[in-house]
């Protein structure tokens, strides 16, 4: 069976995750599981630190070089990995992508749905759920986005529906000028 | 003053101890405690204490503030005994601070995992109590110390498994009847698979001493309090009716009954007794006191006893230092004076 991520190696990786009782299968090749963050999960299952950078995989984090460092506390990314312990508040906002699938692998959800006390302090590059703007560069700008994401959690169907839309609307963008 | 949680016996008493709402918060303008210099975690020490102690909220002037770095070991050990405190806590060695309600039904950590772990404790088994208690002192303490929050990530914690609510919701479970059915290991199994994690509150492994558990839920992001706590508390009392179903079925068999009386004859007479076979007599006096085989104990002596006999408590309460046979002894005349 070939990987299902690249489509390209033998799979030789097994991988059942099961949360809030919903199970997902998947078949990898070792490299895309290493990548995706499944590398060394099972060696040190036990240690919330360890569970942690195993799932954010060093595989990611070497090939991202050169790396930044967070201009709210001075964390590398690598740091963050290695530790399972993230340096600030804009952490969360500058490494947004990368920690977002080590997220979802956690809670199997990346929306907050709970208790809000005030409006978001954040002006990061989060988008909102819905776009309500008129603005269409905004609106292909979150598109965008979730396409990348719907790309990275391999929804290949949705992404394929976004890449759509946003080539609809770039075509509409052309004409209006 | 109020009794403490632990001398109480609450709702749904004969399997649910004690109820928990941990909240996990920090202060949006600081780094996360691990990258803060201890100037910083100071910083933050004054911060919190101001807003706990000044807040013009009718609870504020019951709150005492606690210099961990002042107190003796002992006294660090029993805030951990007494479920005050994490183990972590006392053990670190920057700048940190405890604040602590007069009935230790309310703590505040400063600058454990993160600037600030929030926690309510009541007797029983009372979710929505507790969770209100810690949610109303959540949103004044917003207001003065400015909580790190995403829209999307909702509270953002050191620690990426606590991102959304921050919210631990727990209860702390009797299960001996279902614990002696060897049925434990299969029931955390499944319970994982809800999202749930069930631990042994003493001691590791899949026998705890006394049977006594911890449920709490697992997922804090994509799912609300309400909807976390409505889920434990369905369990909870599906463990509650299992629970009990099967400790009166127990209750009939001779070979429970002996084990009930012979650790209630003990308990009575032990001249030197250590803290692991005190508590595994006290889970099975807990039995019989719920099946009715043992009368004349209440539940809430019982769970005081628990908490008391604690090495740590029992040396706090006692007010001086014990050498491990002279705690024995001290244990078995605080068990005797109390089970009679």
């Amino acid at each position: 069976m070939l990987c299902q991520s690249c489509k390209n190696k033998q799979a030789n990786t097994h991988i059942k995750t099961i949360i809030n009782g919903e199970l997902t299968e998947m078949n990898l090749c070792s490299e895309c599981a290493a990548k995706m963050g499944y590398g060394n999960v099972f060696n040190e299952f036990f240690d919330i630190g360890s569970l942690m950078s195993g799932f954010m995989g060093e595989a990611m984090t070497s090939a991202l070089a050169p790396e930044t460092k967070c201009p709210g506390c001075g964390i590398t990314f690598a740091q963050i990995s290695k530790g399972g312990r993230v340096g600030c508040a804009k952490c969360y906002e500058i490494y947004y992508d990368r920690l977002l699938p080590s997220i979802k692998r956690i809670h199997g959800n990346t929306i907050h749905t709970g208790k809000k006390l005030r409006k978001p302090q954040l002006q990061s590059g989060i988008p909102e759920k819905e776009d309500k703007t008129d603005n269409k560069v905004s609106g292909i700008k979150t598109l965008e986005y979730k396409l990348k994401t719907a790309i990275e959690h391999q929804e290949f169907e949705e992404a394929a529906k976004l890449r759509d839309k946003i080539r609809d609307l770039k075509a509409n963008q052309g004409g209006d000028r | 003053m109020d009794k403490k949680w632990y001398e109480l016996n609450g709702k749904d008493g004969e399997v649910v101890i004690s109820t928990r709402i941990r909240l996990a918060r920090n202060l949006e303008q600081y780094p996360f405690p691990i990258r803060c210099s201890n100037e910083l975690r100071k910083e933050i020490v004054e911060k919190v204490k101001d807003a706990v102690l000044n807040n013009n909220s009718v609870i504020s002037s019951r709150f005492s503030c606690i210099n961990v770095d002042n107190i003796n070991a002992g006294e660090k050990v029993s805030l951990v005994e007494r479920h005050l405190v994490s183990p972590e806590f006392i053990s670190d060695k920057g700048e940190r601070a405890l604040m602590l309600l007069d009935d230790e039904s309310v703590s505040i950590m400063v600058n454990e995992e993160d600037h600030v772990r929030l926690q309510v404790m009541c007797e029983g088994f009372d979710l929505d109590r507790a969770y209100e208690q810690a949610s109303r002192i959540d949103t004044l303490l917003d207001e003065h110390l400015k909580f790190a929050f995403s829209d999307k990530l909702g509270y953002l914690t050191q620690c990426p498994t606590n991102l959304g609510t921050g919210m631990r919701a727990s209860v702390m479970l009797h299960l001996p009847a279902l614990q002696s059915t060897k049925a434990m290991k299969k029931i955390s199994e499944n319970l994982s698979k809800l999202g749930l994690t069930l631990r042994g509150t003493y001691g590791e492994g899949s026998e705890p001493v006394a049977a006594m558990y911890q449920l709490s839920n697992q997922i804090s992001l994509g799912i609300s309090e309400k909807t976390a706590i409505e889920n434990l508390k369905n369990i909870t009392k599906q463990l509650i009716a299992q629970e009990m179903k099967t400790r009166e079925a127990l209750s009939s068999q001779l070979n429970v009954q002996d084990s009930v009386y012979r650790s209630e004859g003990i308990l009575k007479s032990a001249r030197l007794i250590t803290c692991d076979e005190a508590l595994k007599h006290l889970s099975n006096v807990r039995l019989g006191i719920t099946t009715g085989l043992i009368k004349d104990i209440s539940l809430d002596k019982v769970n005081r006893l628990i908490v008391e006999i604690q090495p740590a408590t029992l040396i706090h309460y006692t007010g001086k230092p014990l050498n491990p046979q002279e705690r024995d002894a001290v244990r078995a005349t605080l068990l005797r004076n109390n089970i009679c």
